[in-house]
């Protein structure tokens, strides 16, 4: 038998089949949550089809709601509540409105650990490759199923390999790295296909910057992107999950449909212009855009790390007069560190608007949206036509925003 | 058990210029302005209605057919109708080149027997509508007019489990204790 890459590793582990790709295997499955989106219709097709009976396992069963917290309109509020009354009746844990994006929290709260098989009605919850673990977003009835059996099935994907070549200088940041895979990539270059990353500079990124190179493969068409766990990464999560772990690494042997290396030795920071993710440039060509509002946030760049370099850049000084910024920490533990160290306390005297953690501008203007021409630069992950509002949006690394922010137009941070 | 060996008459989904057809999307399968049809039994009389050529497919075909498409089958949306709509006509099965993603996951929850047969565009002169075909489910075997035969890949476990149980769910209930 060849060597077995990392997804094939975890899905094997999880199934009595063998784990080829393109084979459609059963998988146990560890985890399975939905959130405030589609959860009401997942409890639906629960009761439809299988009534009052009880999930599979209830302590493996989470909601998580992060989408619009708190509910900003009365059939959001009820949904939720729907949610949580079933929770009751099943003895099923929720992670409230006050939590933060279920995909960070399961990280933050050990649900989900390197290795692990772990679904939700969130499309970006392949994120849970940032530590090694298998995460996918499904739709309600299939989530509803896992709900009842602890399983569902899946077609094993074909790997590709980006080796990533050189290391990350700043001003550049695991953003910058991210949105340079993505010009290598396209939209679709990574189509139904699992990533695995390597290179010294991947090895070097801390948990955050995990995140955010792992929460962006949907947005390149892939499956999920695997980072291997550090030593870092792995002490985090035992930690967390209380109990003991030990990452998935491919086989030397592994095999890879595709091999594609990505130099970032004269990386410079980048932006991924409107209409879309993939559609990126130097922030050097985009010099002297004026802009009118920025976003800081999102399961992205929603991290405690995130936010610290932007305190760092806005330190005693204020945004540009005709800027409005805001920022969406991506949970209750960000916001409570960044509550502690006093960086929300330098970001709100530098004038940002301070919100409760969650999804944030990301889903559903929650913390506002863009109007008919207004410029906008966020760190959140996509900027298709409409998703943040009317206006347009460039998406950038946190530096690069605060800059953009402080100046009032898009600069070259540093 | 249901059957795993059916035999149909088929229907080669060509396009003008007599080329199978590629990413036929959901729209062009079930068009979203028919989107509030609920009742299965309806859906039907709107299959392939975006289709140029077919639309007037669901009065042509009748229950036991098999259609053959070419790839990226049921590209788009995530809509059900896509596949119900084949289901509510009586067709056995479809089978392409490849299929769409959510499709493929769609069509195997609902317990609607889909087959790949890879290079299937390139050998698409060989088929012509009204051709008889034989699938069996659990070899990928095809036979055409009991002549020339063909591999396709066989159903999964999954799918063979989904399909014997009637759906997902169904499936879901004989694993209850
Ligand atoms: S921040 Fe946006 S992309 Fe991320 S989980 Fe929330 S809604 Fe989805």
């Amino acid at each position: 038998m060849p060597g077995q890459t990392v997804i094939e590793k975890i899905i094997q582990a999880h199934s009595d089949e063998e784990a080829a790709p393109g084979r459609i295997v059963w998988m146990e499955l560890d985890v399975r949550t939905a959130r405030d989106f589609a959860g009401a219709n997942v409890v639906q097709n629960y009761r439809t089809h299988y009534g009052n009976s009880p999930v599979a396992d209830a302590s493996k069963t989470f909601f998580t709601f992060d989408c619009v917290v708190p509910a900003k309109t009365i059939p959001y509020a009820s949904n939720q509540h729907l949610c949580r009354l079933w929770a009751r009746e099943q003895g099923i844990r929720v992670y409230d409105v006050d939590a933060g994006i279920g995909s960070h929290v399961a990280i933050e709260e050990g649900l989900a650990y390197p290795g692990c098989t772990f679904v939700g009605t969130d499309s970006h919850l392949n994120i849970l490759g940032a530590i090694g673990a298998f995460g996918q977003g499904m739709g309600d009835q299939d989530i509803a199923f896992a709900f009842k059996t602890g399983k569902t099935w899946f077609e094993v994907p074909p790997t590709m390999q980006v080796v990533i070549k050189g290391e990350l200088h700043p001003p550049c940041t695991a953003r910058d790295l991210t949105l340079a895979v993505l010009r290598e990539l396209g939209s679709s270059g990574a189509l139904g296909k699992a990533v695995e990353f390597t290179g010294p500079a991947i090895e070097a990124l801390d948990l955050a910057g995990r995140i955010t190179l792992a929460s962006q493969i949907t947005e390149m068409g892939g499956i999920i992107g695997f980072v291997p766990p550090s030593k870092e990464v792995l002490a985090f999560c035992r930690e967390r999950a209380g109990r003991e772990v030990s990452g998935v690494y491919a086989d030397p042997d592994a095999e890879y449909c595709q091999v594609v290396e990505v130099d970032i030795s004269n990386l410079e920071p980048l932006v991924a212009c409107p209409p879309s993710p993939a559609n990126v440039r130097p922030v050097r060509e985009l010099a002297g855009t004026r802009i009118d509002s920025v976003f800081l946030g999102s399961c992205t760049n929603g991290r405690f790390e995130d936010f610290v370099a932007v305190a760092e850049v806005v330190k005693g000084e204020h945004i540009a007069p005709w800027v409005t910024a805001s920022v969406v920490p991506a949970t209750r533990q960000v916001y409570a560190r960044l509550l502690r160290e006093g960086v929300l306390e330098t970001l709100f005297e530098a004038g940002f608007i301070v919100s409760n953690p969650g999804c944030g501008g990301c889903a559903s203007g929650q913390i506002g949206m863009t109007g008919q021409g207004e410029v906008q630069v966020s760190t959140s992950n996509r900027n298709f036509p409409g998703k943040q509002g009317a206006g347009e949006t460039y998406l950038a690394s946190p530096l690069t925003a605060a800059w953009a922010a402080l100046r009032g137009e898009i600069v070259v941070p540093g | 058990m249901k059957p795993t060996r059916i035999r149909g008459r088929i229907w080669v989904l060509t396009g003008p210029d007599g080329q199978m057809y590629n990413d036929v999307d959901t729209d062009m399968i079930f068009h979203n302005r028919h989107l509030h049809i609920t009742n299965l039994a309806e859906m039907g009389q709107h299959a392939l209605g975006n289709l140029k050529g077919w639309e007037d497919f669901a009065q042509k075909c009748r229950p036991g057919d098999i259609i053959l498409a070419g790839a990226n089958f049921g590209a788009g949306s995530s809509r059900q109708q896509a596949v119900d709509c084949f289901r509510a006509l009586g067709i056995a099965a479809l089978i392409a080149e490849s299929f769409g993603a959510i499709y493929k996951r769609n069509a195997i929850n609902s317990g609607f027997p889909i087959l790949t047969l890879p290079g299937l565009s390139q050998m698409a002169g060989e088929f012509k509508s009204g051709d008889e075909l034989e699938v069996d489910f659990e070899t990928g075997r095809l036979g055409l007019n009991g002549e020339r035969e063909y591999q396709a890949e066989p159903f999964s476990r999954v799918q063979m489990d989904i399909y014997q149980a009637g759906d997902l769910f169904a499936y879901g209930k004989t694993l209850e204790t």
